[in-house]
């Protein structure tokens, strides 16, 4: 650095204190990034293992985590857990996709035409305020104890949030890019297709993430009530026969398939929103 | 009007909305060049209030036109209005069908990456080489896989530039292109405009509030104010024009006291 010529270290006394800005180019994926993010669940995992050990948490409150994975072993072996991971999966992917194609239709109804809007929107918003777990009863008497109640309250669950933020995306897309599409001579289906759909997909995906979620929650709902297989089923029996380390062991799979969207959806993300920047935290 | 005392352009004041050649039979032959634009007795207002008020202008077919005037005073509703997007209007307006507009943010789809960005809306199931190019004619080849929102300003309204070009318009309408580019790009984005200009001889309709750019770029310089083309003023300085030429400069403060400045 070249210093002004009239410099004197009589003027140091005004001369404003530097300060380093240190490069922090090659600090970052030192460590692989799936193994940073697995450190928090390692460490919560290790904590509970070693309070169980220690005998801070009694076994028959809450097991060990190693017990607990024995156990789940054995669900697996003996087929019981897959096969009731295979039923509620089932109905979850059925809900979602009724629940989903209501939701998305409605909305594009809704968002692409005031007069879609003004039909639909004051009903779903109202509909959307009901607690749907409050339907289950409703749902019994319509649909009986079968697969139709439990999949309708997953399709209820799953219709709204993909409604809302679907809605509110086709809205939010910049008008002033339609308004260039359209000098550009597209018409409305190519507008729909090139322009308001892919504008409108981060808000799909939002409402997709909710979506998911509340399917499990509302498939734990189903499968409490009336079920005779499933993963809510094999909870509420081992609840009877006081089996803690099977509930542990359904809530670990909760976890995982929870886990297991957030998965999906990411990938989803980078692969259909690879054109948008985003702020990558610091 | 003072217009009339410069030698420089055939200066015409239009509030009589005559068309300048009829007062001079002799230019009957250019007067038959085709139109790009032909505005009768427009009329658009906001509410009670008409920002255009029975406004009365010609383009000729590759002519390039600068539309100066204070800020809201209808010079960009005038724009919209020519690229259809506002319909609203009373009044008798024909423009060329091949049209294309560069707006003041590029408006390039984010999700697209730039070589679909320039060839969206075209018909069939455009080649990318067309979109190169295009994108190659504003110096911007190498960017064609890019996603819009990873250009710099001045690279992104070029793909805009280029997207307006590929369309071959026979008229191109520019609204503000460079206000939002730093001077040194904007010197640069003036200049790449008058060669496409030169090369593609579209008739161009310039908004702009840079009197400069405007006398830099057209054939002729309209002042709007109060809803009509109050000043149409034609311009005859050699080009490259050179902003140091003094009949330049006497131009410039002539349109200046015209806009209320100076």
């Amino acid at each position: 650095m070249t210093l002004p010529e009239t410099f004197s270290p009589e003027q140091s006394a005004r001369a404003p204190v530097l300060v380093a800005i240190t490069s922090t180019s090659g600090q970052r994926r030192r460590v692989p990034r799936p193994v940073r993010r697995a450190s928090g669940v390692v460490l919560a995992i290790g904590i509970w293992q070693l309070l169980s050990s220690t005998g801070v948490i009694d076994a028959s409150v809450l097991d060990s985590p190693l017990h607990v994975a024995t156990t789940g072993w054995q669900l697996i072996r003996n087929g019981e857990l897959p096969s009731a991971l295979g039923v509620s999966l089932q109905r979850v992917a059925k809900g979602l996709l009724l629940g989903g194609s209501i939701g998305v239709v409605l909305a594009i109804i809704a968002g692409l035409w005031r007069f879609g809007e003004d039909l639909l929107d004051a009903p779903l918003q109202m509909l959307r305020t009901v607690p749907f777990a409050g339907l289950i009863p409703l749902l019994i008497v319509w649909f009986g104890v079968g697969e139709k109640p439990k999949v309708a309250l997953i399709a209820l669950g799953v219709a709204f949030p993909l409604y809302i933020n679907l809605f509110a995306g086709i809205r939010g897309v910049d008008p002033a890019l339609v308004e260039a599409s359209r000098t550009l001579g597209l018409s409305r289906i190519a507008l729909i297709r090139h322009v308001i759909v892919p504008g409108a997909l981060p808000s799909l995906l939002v409402g997709l993430r909710f979506s998911l979620g509340i399917s499990w929650l509302a498939l734990v709902f189903a499968e409490q009530v009336n079920a005779t297989n499933g993963l809510g089923y094999l909870m509420t029996n081992a609840q009877e026969l006081f089996q803690t380390n099977v509930i542990v062991v359904c809530l670990a799979v909760y976890a995982l398939l929870g886990l297991g969207v957030d998965l999906l959806i990411r990938t989803l993300e980078r692969v259909l929103l690879s054109w948008r920047p985003r702020f990558q935290g610091a | 009007m003072s217009s009339h005392t410069y030698a420089v352009g055939l200066a015409t004041a239009v509030e009589d909305s005559v068309p300048a050649a009829d007062h001079q039979p002799g230019l009957a032959v250019q007067e038959a060049r085709p139109l790009a634009v032909r505005v009768k007795n427009l009329v658009r207002s906001f509410g009670d209030r008409p920002v255009i008020d029975g406004l009365d202008l010609d383009v000729g077919a590759g002519e390039f036109v600068a539309l100066l005037g204070p800020s809201g005073c209808g010079k960009s509703t005038l724009l919209r209005i020519l690229a259809g997007l506002d319909t609203q209007i009373q009044g008798e307006v024909a423009c060329a069908r091949r049209r294309a507009v560069a707006f003041q943010a590029p408006r390039l789809l984010p999700w697209k990456n730039v070589w679909r960005n320039v060839v969206l809306g075209l018909p069939g199931r455009p080649e990318k080489a067309r979109a190169t190019q295009a994108l190659a004619e504003v110096g911007l080849a190498h960017r064609g896989n890019a996603w819009p929102a990873t250009l710099s300003g001045g690279e992104a309204q070029r793909a805009a530039l280029a997207r307006a070009l590929v369309r071959e318009p026979e008229l191109l309408l520019l609204d503000e292109p460079f206000a939002a580019l730093d001077a040194l790009t904007r010197l640069r984005a003036q200049d790449l405009v008058a060669q496409l200009w030169r090369r593609h001889e579209p008739a161009v309709v310039l908004v702009t509030h840079d009197v400069e750019e405007a006398l830099l770029l057209a054939d002729r310089v309209l002042v709007m104010g109060h809803g009509v083309i109050e000043h149409d003023v034609s311009l005859d300085l050699r080009r490259p024009r050179d902003v140091a030429d003094p009949e330049f400069a006497v131009l410039r403060k002539q349109l200046l006291r015209w806009l209320g400045v100076g």
